[in-house]
């Protein structure tokens, strides 16, 4: 078990990392917000498990069937409005990758004009919903039918605030390690929202429609 | 969109009113309101007299050093310790006083002197506080302070969210806290039961306190888990590959895997109960397609490995206490880390064991009741492990390392009976009584030993002195005194049918019982009176017990590589780490220098302000939810807001220690150890020892017990 005697030479060791780099920044940040990506999974996942336990018939008193309300078309909409936005943003990474500020202030304020049109088709989709008397208040399964939709929707609000503040700053520091750092986890970020909303569509809404 | 609410509201105070200032009127209230007034005006007073406001904010509570940040959610964790046994003491005494229909009602009770709602409200908060508040904090300092110092890391890898993590779980403990004055709290249990939480049953702000509160801790568990992670996976020092790294790390990492995953679905567990008691859904109803399992289930996925979470932390510590007063490498390394992963993993799928009884199919139970027996086999692994290091090792029973046997001793205790709530069978008949109580505060009570272990092992290395061993024993032989006379009594009244939260106890017969239980509560006080002693002591006599780098002469790891107290930058140059016991190999190789000369450098995080206030503001953001003093709740999420844009402008976060300051703060280090060389101590391991060492022996002649000074097998 003496593994640890044996295997440096101590006479050669190195013993005090001199002039030592430093941690990579970037790499750093960028690993802690993958891990925060995976809590917020765990909480969808939840949030998901939640919308199976309380899809059954008897999760529905009181409220119309999901296949007479759930519209997919709308859904679709808002798929490619969140989809486009995603393609740009990754327009703006590879500005950033130019270091072409103009490029990414463009690219990014059209994300968040896109995530705008999804918000703006969500938000109507679901007033609509609610002046017909389908509310989270009316049974189990409505109300989580809600709050995935909703809980999703905070993200993309998170997401376009964040890219506006993130036109801000490029304005202000340029493309410092803060501001590059930031702007890889806002990539990521919002490529995680549109992942989600591939589960949401598939899950809430297709799902919904056969149910 | 909000429900509508029974009772009393206004825009100004919400639900509050003169009425619900409960320490004006309720008796046992009114007293302990006094005392904690009298002890807040006094720390106020001590604070002021001292002129210590200033070093107050600037030392500590602006701080993000790891170490100090480290100490406060000890700190914080210890005065809730003493909280949940506050708690549990009245506990007792209720089941003390009210046996039989003869016994007499004081207070308005009809029997013992805790009327049913009170007594609900006490045994709620004394497992919520002992589990999140105490023990969580406890855990999560002790990663904090020893995880970046084991791994040659000058700091976390994000400080200042290491900082909003600790004012997040502050504020979570001070809601706690202030539940016990104004309003109540919830009554039905510490991991809750729906529906019975939903608003129509539970219409005060109990329930609502509770919530929030957990909430503030999960998230700031969250977020330090986040923290964790991230510093042993990326800041570890050159040369410390994953077979180097320590157990406590390799335990630290694990835990904070199992929370990282499991802490996000107490939130959303919480966040459905506040949106049923807030907005009127229906996720945990009993009517209108509401599922009151869905919370049994989401609640249980987080609470299983959450005692996991605490418990592996401890088994770190024990994995660190038992080689070092053993004097030999742990045995079977690499078993230990897959056993600690092995916990982890299965801590998954073991959920279901907490409801057996509650209609799941017997496939269902048969694969629970399995899963939870696996459970077993790593932890197996580990108590042999342990043994195996001490075989044929020079063992000195020095405090930390009886405070690790203890927590081996009961962890036997403890597995065992969990064996036994393992078979599904088996809860059909004791589900909801006593004996599973008393499994499973043998469980905590292993980590709290390991905690007291911890304490008394790291605290030279954080304070640069050792404590004092004579009171610290009296404390330790009454715990183990005050365990036996509570818990034997417990486990004999679980086989007999003892139901758990009783205000009332029917049956005479148990009474020598409950009263036995009372003794042990009783030594447990004087227990409590030895700690104080023992830290009073230790604090008045510290400059005869002051310590070098290498605390207890047998150190094996990085931590023991670095001067008592630790520096603020942990390492004036980052080590180089060539050995899986790093520190136990320079020694064997005689290159224990600690002073490499040249400085370079160092690059640290500035103190900020700004996690103190967003704990305080989400404080008062959890305060108005809890009233539903919606201006508050809004102000304050305003303000959450603003603060982290504005703190994301902020670019003068960080700053250069020259090395010409490095110098100085090493040699004035070195020049105190130097007065200890002037009393004969013989200096080594870049400073001397308080203490004669074993390690300072030479060999044993072969033939000998074979575990020679460098712990080598």
């Amino acid at each position: 078990m003496s593994a640890h005697s044996t295997a440096v030479d101590p006479k050669s060791a190195s013993l005090w990392a001199r002039h030592y780099p430093g941690h990579d920044v970037i790499g750093t940040r960028t690993f802690g917000f993958w891990l925060y990506m995976l809590t917020d999974a765990m909480v969808y996942a939840a949030l998901f498990a939640s919308l199976v336990v309380l899809s059954h018939a008897s999760n529905m008193v009181g409220g119309p069937a999901p296949s007479e309300f759930i519209n997919p078309r709308v859904a679709y909409e808002e798929t490619i409005a969140l989809f486009a936005s995603v393609l740009t943003y990754g327009l703006a990474m590879v500005s950033l990758k130019k270091g072409s500020r103009r490029g990414v202030t463009g690219w990014i304020l059209l994300s968040a004009l896109l995530g705008l049109v999804y918000l703006g088709l969500s938000v109507a989709d679901n007033v609509n919903l609610f002046q017909h008397g389908i509310t989270p208040q009316t049974n189990g399964f409505l109300s989580a039918f809600f709050a995935i939709i909703i809980y999703h929707a905070v993200h993309i609000v998170v997401g376009v605030a964040w890219m506006l503040v993130m036109l801000l700053q490029i304005a202000k520091e340029g493309f410092s390690q803060n501001v590059v750092y930031r702007l890889i986890n806002l990539r990521l970020f919002w490529h995680f929202q549109a992942v989600i909303w591939v589960f949401v569509f598939v899950f809430v809404y297709l799902q919904g429609v056969v149910l | 969109m909000l429900v509508h609410l029974q009772g009393s509201w206004s825009p100004a105070l919400g639900r509050l009113c003169m009425k619900q200032l409960a320490f004006l009127h309720v008796p046992i209230l009114e007293y302990t309101f006094a005392v904690v007034a009298l002890l807040g005006l006094a720390a106020v007073g001590a604070v002021t007299y001292f002129g210590k406001w200033k070093y107050l904010w600037r030392e500590w509570l602006t701080t993000v050093d790891h170490k100090r940040i480290g100490i406060m959610y000890i700190i914080i964790g210890l005065v809730m310790l003493l909280r949940g046994f506050a708690d549990a003491v009245m506990i007792r005494l209720q089941q003390d006083m009210a046996i039989g229909p003869h016994s007499p009602g004081y207070m308005g009770a009809v029997h013992g002197y805790l009327t049913p709602f009170h007594i609900g409200q006490i045994f709620s908060a004394h497992g919520m506080i002992m589990i999140v508040f105490a023990a969580t904090p406890l855990l999560v300092g002790l990663m904090n302070i020893i995880v970046p110092i084991q791994i040659g890391a000058r700091d976390m890898a994000y400080p200042y969210l290491n900082a909003l993590g600790l004012w997040l779980t502050g504020g979570g403990a001070a809601l706690v806290m202030l539940s016990l004055f104004i309003g109540n709290f919830a009554h039905g249990g510490w991991y809750g039961f729906l529906p019975y939480f939903e608003l129509p049953y539970s219409p005060g702000v109990g329930v609502d306190y509770w919530m929030w509160a957990f909430q503030l801790s999960a998230i700031g568990t969250s977020l330090g888990s986040i923290n964790l992670i991230a510093t042993i996976v990326k800041m570890r020092a050159p040369g410390m590959t994953w077979m180097r790294l320590p157990i406590f790390t390799w335990a630290s990492l694990s835990t904070n895997l199992i929370a990282l995953t499991s802490f996000p679905v107490l939130m959303v567990a919480l966040a459905l109960v506040g949106m049923d008691r807030y907005l009127g859904t229906h996720f945990y109803t009993a009517g209108m397609g509401g599922n009151l399992m869905l919370y049994n289930d989401l609640f249980w996925i987080w609470g299983h490995p959450e005692v996991y979470f605490l418990i592996l932390p401890a088994f770190g510590i024990m994995s660190e206490i038992i080689p070092t007063f053993s004097e030999k490498t742990l045995f079977g390394y690499a078993t230990m880390v897959i056993a600690s992963f092995a916990i982890g993993g299965v801590s998954w799928g073991v959920w279901l064991h907490h409801f057996f009884t509650m209609a799941a199919a017997p496939s269902v139970n048969s694969f629970y009741s399995i899963t939870t027996m696996l459970v077993g086999i790593p932890t197996g692994v580990k108590i042999f492990n342990w043994i195996f290091t001490m075989y044929r090792g020079r063992v000195r029973f020095e405090l930390p390392m009886m405070w690790a046997l203890l927590a081996l001793s009961l962890l036997i205790v403890g597995g065992m009976t969990g064996m036994m709530n393992a078979f599904a069978s088996n809860d059909y008949m004791w589900h909801n009584g006593i004996f599973v109580v008393a499994h499973f505060h043998m469980m905590v009570l292993v980590i709290a030993s390991s905690i007291f272990g911890a304490v008394e092992y790291w605290f030279p290395k954080l304070f640069g002195f050792k404590l004092e061993q004579k009171w610290g024993k009296w404390f330790f032989w009454f715990m183990v005194l005050g365990t036996g006379f509570v818990f034997v009594p417990m486990f004999i009244l679980g086989l007999a049918g003892m139901t758990r939260r009783l205000d009332y106890i029917p049956y005479t017969a148990w009474g020598p019982y409950l009263h036995l239980e009372m003794v042990g509560i009783g030594l447990y006080g004087a227990a409590l009176l030895f700690f104080l002693a023992h830290l009073y002591v230790s604090l008045r006599d510290r400059e005869s017990r002051r310590v070098g780098a290498d605390a207890w002469g047998t150190g094996r790891s990085v931590e023991w590589m670095t001067h008592s107290p630790v520096p603020s930058y942990n390492f004036a140059l980052i080590p180089h780490i060539n050995a899986r016991d790093e520190w136990a190999w320079r020694k064997d190789n005689g290159l224990t220098e600690l002073h490499p000369g040249d400085y370079e450098p160092i690059h640290m995080p500035k103190n900020t302000g700004v996690p103190l206030v967003l704990g305080a503001f989400f404080f008062t953001l959890a305060f108005g939810l809890t009233w539903r003093i919606w201006w508050l709740t809004a102000l304050s999420t305003a303000a959450i807001v603003i603060m982290i844009i504005v703190r994301s402008f902020d670019t003068d976060t960080d700053m250069t220690i020259p090395p010409n300051e490095v110098e100085r703060t090493e040699k004035r280090r070195s020049d105190r150890a130097s007065d200890f060389i002037a009393t004969g101590v013989p200096p080594y391991a870049g400073g001397p020892v308080g203490t004669a060492t074993a390690y300072q022996r030479l060999p044993e002649p072969a033939g000998g017990t074979g575990a020679s000074s460098g712990g080598r097998l």
